[in-house]
C-alpha cells in the first residue's frame, strides 16, 4: 500500500465512483457523491461520476471510490464480491483515495462480526478490526474535536465533525493507522476517537451523507487529488448554519427526539 | 357487550378528549385478548404496507360500505390498543377494515384470524427505529404461514411483499408499476441478487421471480377480473390507482360487486387530511404527506411540472425517525425551477440538500412566514393552490393549522 498522492491536472476529470449502492446505500450515502462532484463542478473541475452495483467489475483506474453503510447481510456479500474482484485493491495500491462509511469501513478492516455475531474476515485494506460488543447499538449525534488529515499536501484540520451514527460494532484501530477524531459527543469507535485512517483511506462512522454536513472533509478528499491550489472556497452559509444547529443539538443532548403532548394524543 | 364496556369505561377514566388509544392500552391490561373477543363474529380485512396503508384502508372501508356497515381505524391508531379502540365503539358483527403498523401484523392477524390481507409495500422508513424491511417481510411471512387468510391481495412488483405473501395459500397479485426498488435488491429468500428489467423482477440465484399478474393499473385505468374501470379518482396520482386497485381487489374477494364498489371510490377526495385543499390565512393551499424516499417518489409525480412556489416541511420527531439522512434518497432535483421554501424543525437539512440539487430555495420559521415568501414570489398564482409537501409529525401540524381532520 501505498500513501502518495495521485495529483491529477485540472484539466482531466476527476473520477468517483460509488461502490454497490444496491447493497451499501440505505443512509442516504449517495449524497455524498453528489456533494463531491458539486463541489468539483462549482469550482470548474470535471467530474466523472459512476455507480457501480453488485455483480458488476469494479474499476481500478478511478480517483476516489466510496462505499457506504448497510446492512449485515448486504455487507457480507459486498466484502465477497470486492475481494474476488480485487479492483478496489488495485485502486487503493495506485494511491486512490476512498471513504468508507459504517459497515463500509468495517467490512474494509482486518475483521468484522456478520449478523450473527460471527467474526469474518474482511478485506484487510483499513487497519482496524471491529468486534460486537454487549452495549446497546449506538443511535444518535455524533459530535468530534481534534479532526484532521495527513496529506500529501501537509495536514488538513477538519476542525468539528458533525453527523448521525447507527451502529453495534466496536472498531480498534492497528498499529498503522491513524484516527480521524475524537469524539465529544457520542460513540463513535468505543475508546473516545472516532474514524480510522490507512493511508489514502477515510473510514468513519458518521454516516449517511457524512459529507454533506462536512464540507471541510469533503473538500479534504479532493484536496488530496487536484491539490490545494484548485480548491477555491465555496459558498457554505446554508452548511452553516446546519450545523451550528447539530452542534447545539449534540451539546444540550437534545439526542432524544423531541415528542411534543400532541404527538403523543395522536399515536401514543 | 362486555369488552366494549371495558374499552369506553377505560377511556372515562383516562378522560382524554382523543384518548381512545390510551382507554384501548388500559382495556387490553384487564383482558389481553380483547382484540380476539372483538372479532370473533365479524368478517375482518387487514392492510398493511409501508406507504399507503391509510388510504388503501379508507378506501376499502367506502368501497365495501356501499352495501354494509364498516368498521375501521383509518385516522391511524394502527396498533392493537387503537384497533380495540375503534371496534369497541362498534356493533359486534360489524365488517372490520384494519390498517395495521408493518410490526404488529403478525399479533394482530393472529388474534382476529383476518379473512383478507392486503399487503402493499415494505421499504426503508424511519431508519433509526425501525427494523430492517427484509426482516419485517419474513415476520409477514411467518404471520401468513401461523394464521393463513382466506386470500391476500398482494404488490407482485415488490420482491419482499411478494416473498412474504407467497406464504399464503391464495394470492391476488396486483401489478403495481413500483418504481422504487432500491430495497429490494437483495433476494430475501436467498440473499442473491434481484434484476429489474422491463417491468419484470427475477433473482439471479433461486427461483423466486415476479408472479403471474391478477389486477393491472396503468396510466388512466385499473384491469381486474377482464373489467376495465376508466373513470377517474377523486384522488390524484399513480399511487392512488394503486390503492384503488387493492380496495377493489379485496372488496371482490370480500363478495362486493365491483361497479359498486369502484363507484363507491369516487366519493373519497382526501384521506386524513391529505390531499385537503383549504384556505390558510387568505391562501388556498394543498396538503401532500411524504415520509420516505418511496413515500417521496410518488408525492414528486404530483409536485413537477409546475412553475409555483413549493413548500417543504421536514421533522425529525420520533414519529418521523430522527434521522433525516434520507433526505438524500428523495431526488428533489425533480421539481425543477420551482421555488422551494423549507420548515419544520429539520429546515437547515433540507435546505442544505436543496442547496447541492442545484434548486432555488429559501429557508422561514414557519407555516406563516413560508406563506408570506409564497406571496411575494413573481410566480405565485393566486388561483393555482398552494403545495406544501410534509413529513408526518409536520403534516400533522399543518392539518391541525387548517382545521384538522374532517
Amino acid at each position: 500500500m501505498t500513501t502518495s498522492a495521485r495529483v491529477s491536472p485540472a484539466d482531466s476529470a476527476v473520477r468517483v465512483v460509488s461502490l454497490y449502492p444496491d447493497l451499501l446505500g440505505t443512509y442516504g450515502d449517495g449524497g455524498n457523491a453528489l456533494v463531491l462532484s458539486r463541489r468539483l463542478e462549482w469550482r470548474g473541475i470535471a467530474v466523472e461520476h459512476t455507480t457501480v452495483e453488485a455483480g458488476a467489475p469494479v474499476p481500478d483506474s478511478a480517483d476516489l471510490y466510496l462505499v457506504g453503510g448497510g446492512e449485515d447481510g448486504p455487507q457480507v456479500q459486498a466484502t465477497r464480491e470486492l475481494e474476488r474482484s480485487q479492483g478496489l485493491h488495485r485502486a487503493v495500491d495506485k494511491g486512490a483515495v476512498v471513504l468508507a462509511i459504517c459497515a463500509g469501513m468495517q467490512i474494509l478492516g482486518h475483521r468484522f462480526p456478520d449478523a450473527t455475531g460471527t467474526s469474518r474476515e474482511g478485506l484487510g485494506l483499513l487497519d482496524c478490526e471491529t468486534v460486537r460488543v454487549d452495549r446497546p447499538r449506538a443511535v444518535g449525534e455524533l459530535l468530534t474535536t481534534k479532526a484532521n488529515l495527513a496529506t500529501p499536501h501537509g495536514p488538513i484540520d477538519l476542525g468539528l465533525l458533525t453527523g448521525f451514527e447507527n451502529h453495534a460494532g466496536r472498531t480498534i484501530p492497528g498499529p498503522n493507522a491513524t484516527t480521524l477524531a475524537s469524539v465529544e459527543v457520542g460513540e463513535g469507535n468505543g475508546d473516545g476517537s472516532e474514524g480510522v485512517v490507512t493511508g489514502t483511506i477515510v473510514g468513519t462512522y458518521l454516516h449517511g451523507p457524512a459529507l454533506a454536513r462536512n464540507p471541510r472533509l469533503a473538500d479534504a478528499l479532493l484536496e488530496w487529488i487536484v491539490g490545494p491550489s484548485a480548491m477555491s472556497p465555496l459558498d457554505d452559509s446554508d452548511v452553516d448554519e446546519l450545523r451550528t444547529e447539530r452542534f447545539h443539538a449534540a451539546r444540550d443532548h437534545e439526542l432524544a427526539p423531541r415528542r411534543s403532548w400532541r404527538d403523543v394524543l395522536r399515536r401514543s | 357487550m362486555a369488552a366494549g364496556r371495558i374499552v369506553a369505561w377505560a377511556s372515562r377514566v383516562v378522560h382524554f378528549g382523543t384518548g381512545s388509544v390510551i382507554g384501548g392500552r388500559v382495556s387490553l391490561l384487564f383482558d389481553r385478548n380483547l382484540l380476539a373477543e372483538l372479532t370473533a363474529s365479524r368478517e375482518v380485512a387487514i392492510v398493511s404496507a409501508t406507504n399507503g396503508k391509510t388510504t388503501t384502508t379508507k378506501l376499502l372501508s367506502t368501497a365495501l360500505g356501499s352495501h354494509q356497515p364498516i368498521v375501521s381505524n383509518w385516522l391511524g391508531a394502527n396498533m392493537t390498543p387503537g384497533i380495540v379502540a375503534a371496534l369497541a365503539a362498534s356493533n359486534a358483527t360489524d365488517t372490520a377494515v384494519l390498517e395495521v403498523d408493518e410490526r404488529w401484523v403478525d399479533s394482530v392477524l393472529r388474534a382476529t384470524n383476518a379473512n383478507t390481507v392486503l399487503l402493499l409495500n415494505l421499504s426503508r422508513d424511519q431508519l433509526d427505529r425501525t427494523q430492517e424491511v427484509r426482516k419485517l417481510a419474513e415476520q409477514w411471512r411467518d404471520a401468513l404461514r401461523a394464521t393463513p387468510p382466506r386470500t391476500v391481495i398482494a404488490n407482485a412488483d415488490d420482491p419482499l411483499v411478494t416473498w412474504a405473501a407467497l406464504a399464503a395459500p391464495s394470492i391476488v397479485w396486483i401489478a403495481t408499476g413500483q418504481e422504487w426498488t432500491a430495497d429490494a435488491s437483495g433476494c430475501p429468500a436467498c440473499s442473491g441478487r434481484i434484476e429489474f428489467s422491463d417491468g419484470k423482477w427475477s433473482c439471479t440465484s433461486c427461483d423466486l421471480k415476479r408472479p403471474s399478474i391478477d389486477v393491472t393499473v396503468d396510466d388512466d385505468a385499473i384491469s381486474i377480473a377482464d373489467q376495465r374501470f376508466r373513470s377517474p379518482l377523486a384522488l390524484p396520482g399513480r399511487v392512488n390507482r394503486v390503492n384503488a386497485a387493492f380496495a377493489l381487489a379485496a372488496s371482490s374477494a370480500m363478495g362486493t360487486d365491483l361497479e359498486a364498489a369502484f363507484d363507491a371510490l369516487d366519493d373519497v377526495t382526501e384521506v386524513a387530511g391529505r390531499y385537503r385543499v383549504a384556505d390558510f390565512n387568505g391562501t388556498t393551499i394543498r396538503l401532500l404527506l411524504a415520509k420516505n424516499p418511496a413515500g417521496w417518489h410518488e408525492a414528486l409525480e404530483l409536485l413537477e411540472g409546475p412553475s409555483t412556489p413549493l413548500i417543504v416541511a421536514i421533522n425529525a420527531r420520533i414519529a418521523d425517525g430522527h434521522d433525516p439522512s434520507w433526505l438524500w434518497d428523495v431526488a428533489y432535483e425533480r421539481v425543477g425551477d420551482r421555488f422551494v421554501i423549507a420548515i419544520g424543525e429539520r429546515r437547515h437539512d433540507l435546505a442544505v440538500r436543496l442547496r447541492y440539487g442545484n434548486i432555488t430555495h429559501v429557508v422561514a420559521d414557519n407555516l406563516e412566514d413560508a406563506m408570506n415568501l409564497v406571496r411575494q414570489s413573481p410566480n405565485f398564482d393566486p388561483k393555482v393552490p398552494v403545495d406544501v409537501a410534509s413529513n408526518y409529525t409536520a403534516f400533522q401540524d399543518h392539518l391541525e393549522k387548517v382545521g384538522g381532520v374532517l
